[in-house]
């Protein structure tokens, strides 16, 4: 082995010392021919045939140079060396065609890049916790009424953490929390933060550690105990500037003393993990006492001990479930629990796979297009270097050596263009990790990694084995006879090259057929959720998390309710103001509704149905539609009437074909009189369709947990936001700077996910159009080129322009419509792959299919036209006479 | 003698070099070249400058080690000389050799009733 080890060190130092070897050498060599030389005259020759018989016996200085070199270096390398010298000699010198390879690659490889990086980040890493596989979600079996079907109740929650054997641990967090939900009192005006209550044990079972100070402890979990919080790492280093000395600090958090305990890492990010696109500032204890009351709020989490299954924890849990109580003091109350166990990773990241493959495959498709049309660049480069190649055989360069050579220029272009697409990548990815809007989740850890790198160089070498084997198959093909005959003058372009690259045209529009119709396809999809009925008008509506302090006081809350509405509604330009306390598609919680006098035995006869406690003006603001009956009055809250308002869909379930006005629900345990009806609301996300829906007074039943006034104006809400804010002031000087939240942005964040897919096929839709449009008139013009003295022929026998217009342009749309043709029939298949990521749209959409083939024949038509123009123009005399 | 010189097999020149080295003591690269050919009667087909390639490789392998010096007429000359390693390795390809010879004696000494014997 040392031997060996020694050589190879010896021969890399060798490679970096060649002068000083050669020379050393050659001053060998020079007093071995002298001596050599002494000895012949010794011997009795004259001088000059001593000399000439010394070089003689010695044979040829060079090849013993060149065996000298090969004895001690790389010689291999230096073949590279020799190869990479000249490949960058003939790009520098073709500097527009390695400009335009170059560019293409860097987009497609870019585009690559990117969305490896989400795709490693979303679904390929595991979530940045340790053992992480080992962790649950755990939700509903039949999660139908939103967040509090995701949810248990204190006691359900303590049952299950004693019962059950096979998790190591089992804890939660507060489920129902709204942005804003604090706000921080320091030494100017409040600020507005977000703090999640979380369960005792809640950051040991996801085994996150603090950064600075320490976690909750047990103590801290009781009725009573002093108040403590725990700040994200973005919250410490934005309100404190990263004060190392911050544990044991007190701050005034929504008017009490709280001391921070620690600090979490800047690794574990809630927002990106538990509720994409959200911020979170602070965490403080989730005290089960404090809780025991209010139904399901905890979002669960287990982590599993080492060596259970998810099956088996699974089967634990189907037993477990049904046996636990909604809360101890009302054990006839059947709760009819169920649990369907998750892994944390897949319930997080699972729904997004489907979407997520299909990027990853158009983003594929996009460098396969690259690829091919690298190929053609390089085959026309190719033929019009036949000459050159020739020449190079005839002087003895073996085909290895060519092939080599055209190789080592593909991984040089490859290799440049990887450079540039990761800084590509590099710039988009910092703005998609910026980017709060977007309802991913771990979308804020998206970065730049080692894989990254990885898969980057493992793409750059793919796609330079791609598009230079195809060329340096043609080269090693093709006889050297044939290579300098089909150059010669007056001919037109060999067949067999023709049909070469006219086939990677036809896949190359093929592919870009299916790109274009995937795009099309959920572009329609888009759309079609855009145009989707609400049952809002999110336009022109703002809200903002009004703050105040009615002491638990039903009239008080009255007052300062109506004072609020009122004002509000009396600032210029306001047409309409009310207060919930949850607005649609942002938090949401579910009670059961049932009709008064039908046979309801079981709890589970009641429908759930999700409950907004609201003001009057409420709808209006929202722009909802009253379909019968009339909105809450002040006076059903002052006078602490129990009345409802409903949406068609509890009307349809509860009174089939009859009016439900004054009728009485039963909700929450009391009688309600239902005084109206409205259209349903779509109070999930744009894409579920509507459930059950009650609007209620604030009485002193129904307590709010939290107020968001929303505005209606006739001018945009940005301009409302100063006066609002003045107006919230006058009446408690207390209130933070909550932001002034246009409606629409709750829109927007739930059609995110789906504006992110459809943005990022769309462009690699186009992408693939414009380089396959590059590629066909690459083609042409390349033909037209070729065929310049055939043309020149024509004409002088009378071809008119129009004629020879005609011709190129049937060329290219021969091509063009045998690649639709194949890109219509891959794409009816791929569309009925994607069929599940449709809404309202069929996967053989006829307008996306006719569309695709009016576009790629347009394009098509047009990369055609240039060349034909060219080709129309040609003087025959000159091109006759240039041969 | 001329017309029909032995052609040197893959690795046997570097062999002849180690031994030459081993029994003469440091030599130049000219003094190597004409001993082998003095000793193998000229039979060897043996270009002088290929003794330079074998010389390189084996001093990268450490079996010889190489040092600038002065010859017996006051010229410049860089003298080689066997190491330690290099003798150990002379020593298992004289053995591997000595086996090869008498393999291929014996199996070129074999005539028609050779293989009953």
């Amino acid at each position: 082995m040392m031997p060996l080890l020694r050589e190879t060190f010896n021969r890399v130092r060798s490679f970096f010392r060649k002068d000083p070897l050669d020379r050393e050498l050659n001053d060998e060599m020079a007093s071995h021919l002298e001596m050599a030389t002494e000895e012949n005259i010794r011997r009795g020759m004259s001088p000059e045939e001593a000399r000439r018989e010394a070089l003689l016996r010695f044979g040829g200085i060079q090849q013993s140079r060149e065996q000298h070199r090969e004895a001690r270096g790389l010689p291999w390398l230096d073949v590279l060396m020799q190869d990479l010298r000249f490949t960058f000699r003939t790009l520098k010198r073709e500097w527009g065609f390695t400009t335009v390879a170059v560019l293409i690659l860097a987009l497609g490889i870019g585009a690559n890049i990117t969305v490896f990086s989400v795709v490693n980040t979303i679904l390929l890493r595991p979530l940045p916790f340790p053992n992480s596989e080992r962790l649950v979600r755990i939700v509903e079996k039949n999660p139908s009424a939103g967040e509090s079907s995701k949810t248990y109740t204190a006691d359900a929650t303590q049952d299950f953490q004693q019962l059950n054997q096979s998790f190591q641990s089992v804890s939660g967090y507060f489920a129902f929390t709204g942005p804003d939900n604090f706000k921080l009192i320091g030494s100017s005006q409040p600020i507005p933060v977000t703090g999640i209550l979380v369960a005792e044990g809640f950051f040991q079972t996801l085994g996150v550690k603090p950064r600075v100070g320490r976690l909750f402890r047990s103590g801290e979990f009781v009725k009573h105990a002093p108040p403590v919080a725990l700040l994200s790492y973005p919250f410490w280093k934005r309100q404190f500037g990263g004060d190392p000395h911050i544990v044991g600090r007190t701050i005034d958090l929504s008017n009490t003393s709280v001391t921070i305990v620690g600090v979490l890492p800047d690794t574990f990010d809630f927002g990106s993990v538990f509720s994409p696109g959200a911020r979170v500032d602070l965490f403080t204890p989730y005290i089960m006492d404090d809780f025991r009351d209010d139904g399901n709020d905890l979002a669960l989490v287990g982590r599993l001990k080492p060596g259970v299954t998810l099956a088996a924890a699974q089967r634990e849990a189907d037993e477990i479930f049904p046996k636990l109580l909604f809360d101890h003091k009302h054990p006839q109350f059947k709760a009819g629990y169920t649990g369907r166990l998750t892994v944390l990773k897949d319930y997080v990241s699972g729904k997004l796979r489907r979407s997520l493959v299909v990027l990853w495959s158009a983003v594929g498709v996009i460098l396969l297009i690259v690829c091919v049309n690298l190929s053609n660049l390089l085959l026309g480069r190719l033929a019009a270097r036949s000459k050159e190649f020739g020449m190079r055989t005839a002087l003895g360069a073996g085909r290895a050596r060519l092939v080599g050579q055209l190789l080592t220029e593909s991984t040089v272009l490859a290799l440049a263009g990887a450079v540039f697409g990761l800084g590509l990548a590099y710039l988009t990815l910092s703005y998609l990790a910026h980017q709060g809007s977007i309802a991913l989740p771990l979308l804020s850890m998206v970065r730049v990694d080692g894989a990254v790198l990885a898969w980057t160089l493992l793409i750059a070498a793919a796609a330079a084995a791609l598009f230079g084997t195809v060329p340096g198959l043609r080269t090693s093909s093709g006889n050297l006879q044939e290579l300098l005959k089909d150059s010669g003058p007056g001919l037109s372009e060999g067949r067999k090259h023709g049909r070469l690259r006219s086939t990677l045209v036809i896949t190359e529009i093929a592919l870009a057929c299916v790109l274009v119709v995937g795009a099309g396809l959920l572009l329609r999809s888009f759309l079609r959720v855009v145009d989707v009925d609400l049952g809002f008008e999110p336009a022109r509506a703002a809200a903002i998390t009004v703050d105040y302090d009615d002491d638990r006081n039903v009239a008080r809350r009255a007052a300062i309710w109506q004072d609020v509405v009122s004002r509000a509604s009396m600032i210029p330009g306001v047409e309409a103001a009310g207060i919930s306390d949850n607005l649609p598609m942002s938090r949401n919680r579910s009670w059961g509704i049932s009709a008064k006098g039908q046979q309801k035995v079981k709890d589970s006869d009641f429908t759930p149905v999700f409950v907004y406690i609201v003001s009057p003006g409420y709808l209006k603001a929202m722009g909802m539609r009253l379909l019968e009956g009339r909105d809450i009055s002040w006076r059903d809250i002052v006078d602490n009437r129990n009345v409802v308002i409903v949406n068609e869909t509890v009307a349809r379930r509860l009174w089939p074909g009859q009016s439900p006005i004054g009728r009485t629900a039963v909700t929450g345990g009391t009688d309600s009189e239902v005084i109206g009806v409205i259209a349903d609301v779509r109070e999930s996300s744009v894409e579920d369709k509507p459930g059950a829906q009650m609007y209620l007074p604030a009485t002193k039943q129904f307590g709010p947990q939290g107020a968001n006034l929303v505005v209606r104006s006739k001018l945009p809400p940005a301009a409302l936001a100063k006066s609002v804010m003045k107006t919230l002031r006058e009446i408690n000087p207390a209130q933070p700077a909550t932001e002034f939240k246009p409606i629409q942005s709750l829109v927007d964040h739930s059609t995110s996910p789906r504006r992110f897919f459809v943005l990022l096929v769309g462009i690699f839709a186009g992408l693939g159009l414009l380089l396959a449009s590059l590629g066909i008139y690459g083609v042409i013009s390349y033909a037209v080129t070729r065929q310049r003295a055939e043309i020149g022929i024509r004409m002088a026998l009378g071809a008119t322009a129009s004629l020879v217009q005609f011709n190129v342009i049937r060329n290219t749309l021969r091509l063009a419509l045998a690649g639709i043709f194949i890109g219509f029939v891959v794409s009816l298949a791929v569309a009925r792959l994607i069929a599940s990521l449709l809404f309202g749209t069929s996967p053989t959409d006829p307008p996306t299919f006719g569309g695709m083939v009016i576009l790629l024949g347009l394009v098509a038509l047009l990369a055609g036209y240039l060349p034909a123009r060219k080709a129309s123009r040609i003087d025959p005399m000159a091109a006759l006479r240039s041969n | 003698m001329g017309e029909s010189k032995l052609d040197l097999l893959q690795g046997t020149l570097d062999v002849m070099v180690l031994q030459t080295l081993e029994v003469l003591g440091p030599l130049h690269g000219y003094g190597i070249a004409r001993r082998i050919e003095q000793v193998s009667g000229n039979e060897v087909l043996l270009n002088q400058g290929t003794i330079y390639a074998s010389l390189v490789r084996l001093q990268q392998r450490g079996w010889i080690a190489a040092q600038w010096g002065t010859s017996d007429n006051n010229r410049k000359a860089k003298f080689y000389s066997i190491t330690k390693s290099g003798r150990k390795r002379l020593a298992q390809d004289m053995a591997y050799w000595r086996r090869l010879a008498a393999v291929m004696g014996r199996v070129l000494a074999m005539d028609d009733d050779g293989g009953k014997q």
